[in-house]
């Protein structure tokens, strides 16, 4: 009896860690971007929309979509929209300045891409005298990593110049305000804060462009009543959950019966979700709010023996590869990668003293059928996990560098 | 009853304990390692009463192909958990097994066989090593598995920067992805079906085999099989190596099913450990049925799609997960523990015939416990 009641509570016990464990799981997977263990099924809708919705922003980012950019269209990662400009002269300063990246993560291939196209843009200024180090720490998807990086460097870090990815909107706002009571520049790209004391904030249109580029282009090719899954990657980052809210609306308006899943962009969720969703009828679209793992949705198609759907993906070469490939109707919407180039641009402005856009809007276009074989031809003997519109071209290194994902 | 000790009688009381076929496999079917069964087979009606079109041959016979890996692994995790151990392990395995095929086979055909290869070998290995510090240097097998789990996701972070790279040649994925085509009924066969199937008769056939007989007895009483002779260490060590293996085996069906991420096979060793649990097997070791771990993984997939088909919010999917663990340890605790202190009336008299007394006095009958 002894033992036996022992190994009773030696099995409670076991199972009390297996659920902690399984507890610290799922928390991670709330600060995480891509590659997370977010589960499958059918997402609350309702309560999200109304949350992440915002009509002004919307209508903003609506009209952003055919505006006239600034600047040389040969070299989108210094367009941007006409608006407000920040006055820099006080920071004008002579010689090589030290610049501080706190970035959220590489743990996509988005970002990696982006990462080494940042690199070679260092490498371009280090040689003009304009930077002499960049000292970068990667937060690894955690908010509080990335506060206490930001920390260390305001108090030690002996910065010039601050260059902020954030992880979180709302977490990190307030040290992103720290950095910028030091009275040195700031410069925030990809997600936004909810401060506006950054010198400049840089990101391209943004998710509600990117969801009305996509549902639209679904919408036009279904009939009312069609169904579309949505694959989207995880919960609660602002950047994705406008994409699916926009996209959202508009099959509400159109009559298009869309379930959306979070697949934390495992592929394995990704071909259960349309597996299972084959099993119960036939689905015309597949809408994501991320390329990542689109491969994978067309392969369930394929294996079931189905019609491949009308899809959007993302303008990663998987995406692109397997679109030409299997002559899907397909539109590849793009998050701009080339921004990962702008910040460093936007610090060497800021130290020669020129204005700079206090919000600086970058062109986002996505990838149509027509020009699916240029991008393609322009981006042959990239890996998979490259991005069509990764601008670093005229960078040096190109293209062995981002061939071989040298990454820093 | 002075004639007990008689061979022959005591097969007759042992053929009067046997009962029927059918009443044998009733009773199994009221043990927690049975049961799972009969719930699967629920689940299973469920869907097809929600969802007729998955009943068909070939969505089933998808459905089977689909939660062929985790069944493996949780076949894998039995072995371990049957000893009396853990492997946490396991999903760190199946993303490195994963992103050493998409990173060694690229594209190249002729590379596939030397990287399977090497694929069983690092299985084996890693196995041997978590088997080796749990049983030599008696390190809680939980650290163990759990420092390793740690080491290999480190090691495929570090690998991969966390994001996928490209998937290997199509021959390699075939295995996962591809099948016996123009079945008739079927349609297909995939062949991790095959695998799986293979798999399930190769763990069946070990667990009657000495070593299963042992590797049970190592895990309800490690102290008594070392004194009848049994080398406990290398009998854990080898459970640990199988699970390994599996995770490996469950590796490389997920590269073909879904391709390459350093995603895949995160979370595998919790729904492996359910999938374990939900069997009947029993925490702590000693008890279970291989082929009941496996019906677990089923019947946890299956809980998944009706949850699926039901439109259950995926935020609710780990919550569920969670308490399937707690409330099978219950029952099986209950259940195993009650048929100990002998709730089987057969059991009871089969025990109370053998260990009856030589000199019976007449009129009593005070044996048993």
């Amino acid at each position: 009896m002894t033992r036996k009641r022992l190994s009773t509570a030696v099995a409670l016990t076991a199972a009390g860690s297996l659920l902690a464990m399984t507890a610290c799981t799922t928390d991670q997977s709330i600060s995480e971007d891509g590659g997370s263990p977010a589960a499958s099924a059918p997402a609350q809708t309702e309560e999200a929309t109304t949350e992440w919705f915002d009509q002004a922003l919307y209508d903003e980012q609506f009209e952003q979509r055919t505006a006239d950019f600034e600047g040389d269209p040969e070299q989108p990662w210094l367009q941007y929209i006409a608006g407000d400009m920040t006055d820099t002269a006080d920071f004008a300063a002579e010689g090589a300045k030290k610049v501080c990246f706190a970035n959220a993560s590489i743990s996509n291939p988005w970002r990696q891409t982006g990462w080494i196209t940042m690199n070679q843009q260092l490498k371009v200024l280090q040689d003009e005298g304009v930077i002499s180090e960049m000292e970068t720490r990667d937060a690894q998807d955690d908010s509080n990593t990335q506060i206490a990086d930001i920390d260390y460097f305001i108090s030690e870090g002996n910065c010039d110049a601050f260059v902020i990815s954030p992880n979180a909107t709302a977490a990190l706002t307030p040290a992103v305000e720290r950095a910028c009571e030091t009275g040195k520049p700031v410069v925030v790209f990809d997600r936004g804060v909810e401060t506006d004391c950054a010198t400049t904030f840089i990101h391209p249109i943004g998710g509600f462009a990117w969801g009305i580029d996509t549902a639209n282009f679904l919408s036009e090719r279904l009939q009312q009543g069609d169904k579309v899954v949505a694959l989207r990657i995880l919960p609660g980052v602002d950047v994705l959950e406008q994409r699916w809210a926009a996209a959202e609306k508009i099959f509400e308006e159109k009559g298009i019966e869309a379930t959306d899943y979070f697949t934390g962009a495992d592929p394995t969720e990704i071909k259960k979700i349309i597996s299972d969703e084959l099993a119960t009828g036939d689905v015309q679209g597949v809408w994501m709010d991320a390329g990542d793992g689109a491969v994978a949705a067309i392969e369930a198609f394929e294996d079931a023996g189905k019609d491949l759907p009308v899809m959007t993906g993302e303008d990663e070469l998987s995406f692109l590869r397997k679109w030409k490939d299997t002559g899907i109707d397909a539109l590849a919407p793009v998050y701009s990668n080339f921004q990962w180039r702008t910040p460093l641009l936007a610090v060497q402005k800021i130290f020669a003293g020129e204005e700079i856009p206090a919000e600086w809007v970058l062109p986002q276009t996505p990838i149509p059928a027509e020009e699916l074989d240029d991008w393609l031809k322009r981006n042959e003997g990239m890996p998979d996990g490259h991005y069509a519109k990764f601008g670093g071209e005229d960078l040096p290194g190109y293209p062995e560098v981002w061939q071989q994902r040298q990454i820093p | 009853m002075s004639t007990i000790l008689d061979p022959a009688a005591g097969r007759e009381v042992l053929q009067h304990n046997r009962a029927g076929r059918g009443e044998r496999f009733l009773r199994g079917l009221r043990t927690p390692g049975g049961g799972v069964f009969i719930l699967l087979l629920a689940l299973l009606v469920a869907i097809i009463v929600i969802n007729p079109s998955f009943g068909e041959p070939e969505s089933l016979i998808r459905f089977i192909g689909r939660t062929a890996p985790i069944a493996i692994a949780a076949i894998g995790q039995y072995f371990v958990i049957v000893s009396g151990e853990f492997d946490l392990s396991m999903g760190s395995v199946v993303a490195m097994q994963v992103i050493v095929a998409g990173n060694l086979i690229g594209d190249d055909d002729s590379k596939v066989i030397p990287v399977l290869a090497l694929m069983f070998v690092l299985g084996a290995v890693i196995g041997l090593i978590n088997g080796l510090i749990t049983t030599l240097l008696k390190v809680p097998s939980f650290i163990v598995t759990l420092g390793m789990m740690l080491a290999l996701l480190g090691l495929v972070l570090f690998w991969t920067g966390g994001a996928a790279q490209g998937n290997p040649a199509d021959s390699f994925r075939q295995i996962g992805r591809g099948g016996i085509e123009d079945v008739p009924v079927l349609g297909i066969i995939p062949y991790p079906v095959i695998i799986l199937t293979a798999v399930a008769v190769l763990a069946f056939w070990l667990m009657r085999r000495p070593y299963g007989r042992t590797l049970m007895a190592v895990g309800d009483n490690d102290v008594a099989a070392a004194l009848t002779g049994a080398r406990v260490w290398w009998v854990r060590t080898r459970a640990f190596m199988l699970s390994s293996l599996a995770a490996t085996v469950a590796g490389i069906l997920l590269v073909g099913y879904a391709g390459v991420h350093p995603s895949v096979g995160r979370g595998y060793e919790f729904t492996a450990i359910t999938a374990v649990v939900l069997g009947g097997v029993v925490l702590g070791g000693g008890r279970g049925w291989v082929l009941s771990a496996a019906a677990g993984a089923f019947a946890l997939e299956a809980l998944f799609t009706l949850l699926n088909f039901m439109g259950v919010a995926s935020t609710w999917r780990p919550t569920v997960q969670g308490v399937i663990i707690i409330v099978a340890v219950a029952a099986a605790a209950q259940s195993w523990q009650r048929k100990r202190r002998g709730g089987s009336a057969a059991a009871q008299s089969e025990q109370q015939r053998i260990t009856a007394a030589p000199e019976p006095t007449e009129g009593t009958d005070k044996g048993g416990n």
